[in-house]
C-alpha cells in the first residue's frame, strides 16, 4: 500500500507535473491531432505515419463503425452509410441541410427536437455523434502517442460559426469523453502558429478556406498579446463547392442527366476533386468518365471558381472595414486550409492584400499546430505570460422585439469575454411572465437571423404595467457561448438560464448518448471521471493552501480561516479514501463555495494593485 | 466581485475627455494579461466565473473609453447627466437644417451611378465636423457646461450613426 502523502500546508503536494494536452482542428474534410514536445508542436500521425484523419465515418449493417482512410474506403460503394463532411450539418436545422440541395445524398429524418439526422445501417445518427466518432479516433491515437489520458483538448472551430455551431462541437466533445479546454477559431490558431514562430508583430490577416467553411481575421499582434480586431467569412463556402461547380461541369459535358444517383454523384464529385488537385502542379489535366474523355485546362477551372472567389474577396474587405485597417497596413498574410493550394486562389489573396503570403507552414496541418501551443498555455505546462488571445463574437446577438424586429445587443466583432444588460419592463397590469427570444444575425428582420434560444421568464411579481423593472443579462463566455440571466431589480427574483441553442441536444439526449457509448466500457469511465476528479482536488487544495498562506491574513479573519482549513483537511481526507467519483466531486463543490468569498476578495485586491504603483513607464516596458 | 470603481479607475488614469488611446491599449492589454478566463483554464469554476466575469467588465471599460461617443456619454453620466437616448429633441435649427442636408446628400449619391468620389467628399465633410463637435464637447465639459455638453453628446450620436451608413454605403459599392 502506498503510503499516503501529507505535505506541509503552503507546499504542493507534488512538485510539477506535466499534463497532457493536445490541439484538435476537427475539419471538414480532414482533422488533425496535435501536441506540444520539447517545446515544439506536431502533429500526431497514426501506426501507418498518416497525419491527415479523412473526416469520414462509415456505420455498416454490423454496428460495426469506422473512421478515416478506412471509412474513405466505402465512399463510392456506399454512399449512404458513408458520412463526409459532417461539419457542413453540425448545428444546422433541417432547412439549413435542405439549403445544400442534393449536395449531401444523404437520407435525412428528423427527430421531436427538429434537429435532423441521418439514417444508416445502424439506426439514426445525429451529426453529433458523428463528429464525435471522429474525436474519439483522434484521441486514442493521441493517447497512444503520448501514453498516457489526455488532461485536455483545444478544439478548433471556425471563426464564424454561430452559438449554435459551437454550441454542437462542444457537446459532440462531451459525448467523446474529451475535457475541451477551449474552442478556438481556427484564423486565430493559424495566427499563433506563425506568430510564435516568427515573432511577428503588427497586423496580420488570415485567409482560412477549408473544405466547407470560409474564414477571415484580422489581428494585431504586439508582445504577445493576439488581439482579433474583426473576422467575417461564410459558414458554407469552401474548396467542396470548387468540387461542385466542377462536378456540374463535368455533366453537361458528358451529358448525364440532372437526375443523379448517389453513386454517379459521388463519381463525379471525387473526378472532380481529383482533377482540382492536379491542376495546382498542371496546366491540364486529362479526364476519364464512363465512356466520356475530355479535358480540363486550369484557366477553365478559374472561370469556374472565379464567382466563388469573389465572395471571399467580399468577406476580405467588409472585415477590413470593421477592423478599421486599410488594406496597406497588413503587414503579414497567412494562408490556411488544403484550399488555398489551387494556384487562384493565392493570385487572388496576394493581388487584394499586395502582400506575398506565407506559406512556410503546410497550411493543412497549421491550426492544429496552433491549437496544440494554446492548449499547452492553458493547461499550464507553459507559463503563459508570453501569449494571450483576445477573440471576438462573430455574429451579432439581438433578441426579438414588436413585429418581427430585431434588438441588436451585442454587435459582431465586440472582443469576448462580454456582459450587456438590458431593463424591460411589463406591458399589462398583474404581468407575471414575459418571453424572451434571442437570436443571431446581421439582418433586421427575425424570419432573416438564426433563431438560438426562446425562454420565458416567469414569477415576476404582480404589479401595474411598467413598475416591474426586468434586468435581462446577456454574458458571452471566451468560447463564444452564451448564457443569460434575469433578475426583478425591485423584487430581486432571478432566474439562470443556460442557452441551449435550438438545433443542440438537450441534456437528456445527452445523458443517454453517454449512457450508450459507454455502457461496454462503464468502468472505464469511472476511472477516468475519478481521475479527473482527483486533478481538480489536488489542485484545488494545492491552490487554496497557497493561496491561504500569502492573503490569509491580509483578506480574512480568524474564523474565516480556520473554516477554510477545515474544508480543505476534510477535502484531503476524501481525496485519499474515496474510489466514488461523485463523493469527490461534492466534497470539491463544497470547498469551492465555502472559498468563493475569498477567491472575489483576491481578485479584487488583484486588480487593485495590477495597475496601482505601477508608473506608465513601466507599464510600456511591461 | 465588486466593480464599482469607474471606467477609468480600472486602468488607473483620472475622469479626463483627454485619453491617450496607444496608452489606453497597453494598459488594457497588461489588465487582460492578468484577468483573462484564459488564466482560470486550470482553476475552480468558482475563479473562472470571476474571471469572466473581470475580463468582461475590463472590455466593457476599454470599449467605453476609446469611442469618442462613449467616452463622453460615459463622463457625463458621471456628473449624473443621463445623455445616451435614442431620441433627442433639439431646438437648433441650424442643426436640424444641416441634418436634413446631410440625409439628402447621402440618398442622392447611393441613386447615383458614379459616386465613389461624392461619398468620400461627403466622408470627408462628416468626419471634419464630427471633429468640431468633439472639441466642442471637450470645452463645454471643462468649463462645467453640462447642458450644452449635452446638446454636443446628442449631436455627436447622429454624426456616428451617419457614418456608420455612410460606411455601409461605401461596403455596398464597393461590392457592386
Amino acid at each position: 500500500m502506498a503510503l499516503l502523502q501529507i505535505s506541509e500546508p503552503g507546499q504542493s503536494p507534488q512538485p510539477h507535473q506535466r499534463r497532457q494536452a493536445v490541439g484538435i482542428d476537427l475539419g471538414t474534410t480532414n482533422s488533425l491531432v496535435a501536441s506540444v514536445r520539447s517545446g515544439m508542436a506536431e502533429t500526431l500521425p497514426d501506426e501507418q505515419g498518416r497525419h491527415l484523419l479523412p473526416s469520414v465515418v462509415h456505420y455498416a449493417s454490423q454496428g460495426a463503425t469506422c473512421v478515416g482512410n478506412e471509412a474513405a474506403e466505402h465512399n463510392i460503394s456506399d454512399p449512404l452509410n458513408t458520412i463526409l463532411s459532417v461539419k457542413r450539418l453540425l448545428g444546422r436545422g433541417l432547412e439549413d441541410v435542405k439549403m445544400l440541395g442534393n449536395q449531401l445524398p444523404y437520407d435525412f429524418q428528423t427527430d421531436r427536437g427538429g434537429m435532423p439526422k441521418i439514417a444508416t445501417a445502424c439506426g439514426l445518427v445525429s451529426p453529433i455523434q458523428v463528429s464525435a466518432e471522429i474525436l474519439r479516433k483522434l484521441v486514442s491515437r493521441a493517447e497512444a502517442s503520448l501514453d498516457g489520458a489526455l488532461d485536455g483538448a483545444v478544439i478548433t472551430v471556425p471563426a464564424y460559426f454561430d452559438e449554435a455551431q459551437r454550441q454542437a462541437t462542444k457537446d459532440a466533445a462531451t459525448l467523446a469523453g474529451v475535457k475541451v479546454l477551449r474552442l478556438l477559431n481556427e484564423p486565430t490558431a493559424a495566427a499563433i502558429a506563425y506568430g510564435l514562430d516568427n515573432e511577428k508583430e503588427g497586423v496580420i490577416a488570415v485567409y482560412d478556406l477549408g473544405g466547407g467553411t470560409f474564414d477571415v481575421s484580422i489581428l494585431r499582434l504586439s508582445r504577445g498579446v493576439f488581439e482579433v480586431l474583426a473576422t467575417g467569412g461564410d459558414s458554407a463556402l469552401g474548396g467542396d463547392d470548387f468540387d461542385h461547380v466542377i462536378a456540374e461541369w463535368l455533366r453537361q459535358q458528358v451529358g448525364m442527366s440532372e437526375s443523379l444517383n448517389p453513386t454517379e454523384q459521388r463519381i463525379l464529385l471525387e473526378t472532380a476533386k481529383a482533377a482540382k488537385e492536379e491542376l495546382t502542379d498542371s496546366e491540364s489535366v486529362d479526364i476519364e468518365i464512363l465512356d466520356w474523355s475530355g479535358v480540363l485546362s486550369r484557366d477553365v477551372m478559374d472561370t469556374l471558381i472565379e464567382d466563388l472567389l469573389n465572395k471571399t474577396i467580399r468577406a476580405c474587405r467588409r472585415s477590413l472595414r470593421d477592423a478599421e485597417i486599410a488594406v496597406d497596413k497588413i503587414d503579414t498574410v497567412v494562408l490556411v486550409g488544403g484550399s488555398t493550394r489551387t494556384r487562384r486562389v493565392r493570385d487572388k489573396v496576394t493581388e487584394f492584400f499586395g502582400v506575398e503570403p506565407l506559406t512556410n507552414l503546410d497550411p493543412d496541418r497549421v491550426v492544429a499546430l496552433g491549437a496544440a501551443l494554446q492548449a499547452e498555455v492553458l493547461i499550464g505546462n507553459k507559463s503563459g505570460d508570453e501569449m494571450l488571445l483576445l477573440d471576438v463574437i462573430p455574429l451579432t446577438l439581438g433578441i426579438e422585439t414588436m413585429g418581427g424586429l430585431i434588438e441588436k445587443i451585442i454587435h459582431r466583432n465586440t472582443t469576448i469575454p462580454v456582459a450587456k444588460a438590458q431593463e424591460f419592463t411589463t406591458f399589462k397590469d398583474g404581468q407575471t411572465a414575459m418571453a424572451v427570444h434571442i437570436l443571431q444575425g446581421e439582418r433586421e428582420l427575425v424570419d432573416d437571423c438564426r433563431s438560438l434560444a426562446r425562454f420565458e421568464l416567469r414569477g415576476i411579481p404582480p404589479m401595474v404595467a411598467g413598475a416591474a423593472k426586468i434586468r435581462v443579462t446577456y454574458q458571452v463566455d471566451a468560447d463564444g457561448l452564451l448564457s443569460v440571466t434575469a433578475r426583478e431589480l425591485t423584487s430581486n427574483v432571478e432566474s439562470r438560464i443556460e442557452v441551449k441553442p435550438s438545433y443542440g441536444l438537450d441534456e437528456d439526449e445527452i445523458t443517454q448518448m453517454l449512457q450508450d457509448s459507454f455502457s461496454h466500457a462503464r468502468d472505464d469511465m469511472q476511472a477516468r471521471a475519478l481521475r479527473e476528479q482527483q486533478v481538480d482536488a489536488d489542485r484545488m487544495i494545492q491552490d487554496l493552501l497557497a493561496a491561504l498562506k500569502e492573503d490569509g491574513d491580509k483578506l480574512l479573519d480568524t474564523e474565516e480561516i480556520q473554516c477554510l482549513q477545515v474544508a480543505v483537511k476534510e477535502l484531503q481526507k476524501i481525496r485519499a479514501e474515496t474510489t466514488e467519483h461523485r463523493v469527490l466531486a461534492r466534497q470539491v463543490e463544497t470547498v469551492g463555495k465555502t472559498s468563493e468569498t475569498f477567491a472575489a476578495r483576491r481578485m479584487d485586491a488583484s486588480i487593485k494593485s495590477a495597475l496601482a504603483g505601477h508608473s506608465l513607464d513601466e507599464i510600456e516596458q511591461g | 466581485m465588486n466593480f464599482s470603481s469607474d471606467f477609468f479607475a480600472v486602468f488607473a488614469i483620472s475622469p479626463s475627455w483627454d485619453v491617450d488611446i496607444d496608452d489606453l491599449g497597453v494598459r488594457y492589454r497588461k489588465l487582460q494579461q492578468e484577468f483573462h478566463p484564459d488564466r482560470y483554464a486550470t482553476k475552480s469554476d468558482a475563479e473562472k466565473r470571476l474571471a469572466v466575469q473581470a475580463a468582461s467588465f475590463i472590455n466593457q471599460a476599454f470599449d467605453t473609453l476609446k469611442s469618442p461617443l462613449k467616452r463622453a456619454q460615459y463622463l457625463l453620466a458621471l456628473k449624473g447627466v443621463e445623455s445616451d437616448q435614442e431620441t433627442h429633441i433639439t431646438s437648433d435649427t441650424v442643426f436640424l437644417m444641416r441634418q436634413i442636408e446631410l440625409r439628402e446628400t447621402l440618398s442622392e449619391i447611393s441613386a447615383k451611378e458614379d459616386s465613389c468620389s461624392n461619398i468620400e467628399a461627403l466622408r470627408a465633410d462628416v468626419e471634419s465636423t464630427y471633429y468640431e463637435l468633439q472639441a466642442e464637447f471637450k470645452h463645454q465639459y471643462e468649463s462645467d457646461l453640462f447642458d450644452d455638453a449635452f446638446n454636443a453628446v446628442a449631436k455627436m450620436q447622429f454624426f456616428t450613426k451617419l457614418l456608420v451608413e455612410i460606411g455601409q454605403l461605401e461596403a455596398e459599392l464597393e461590392d457592386a
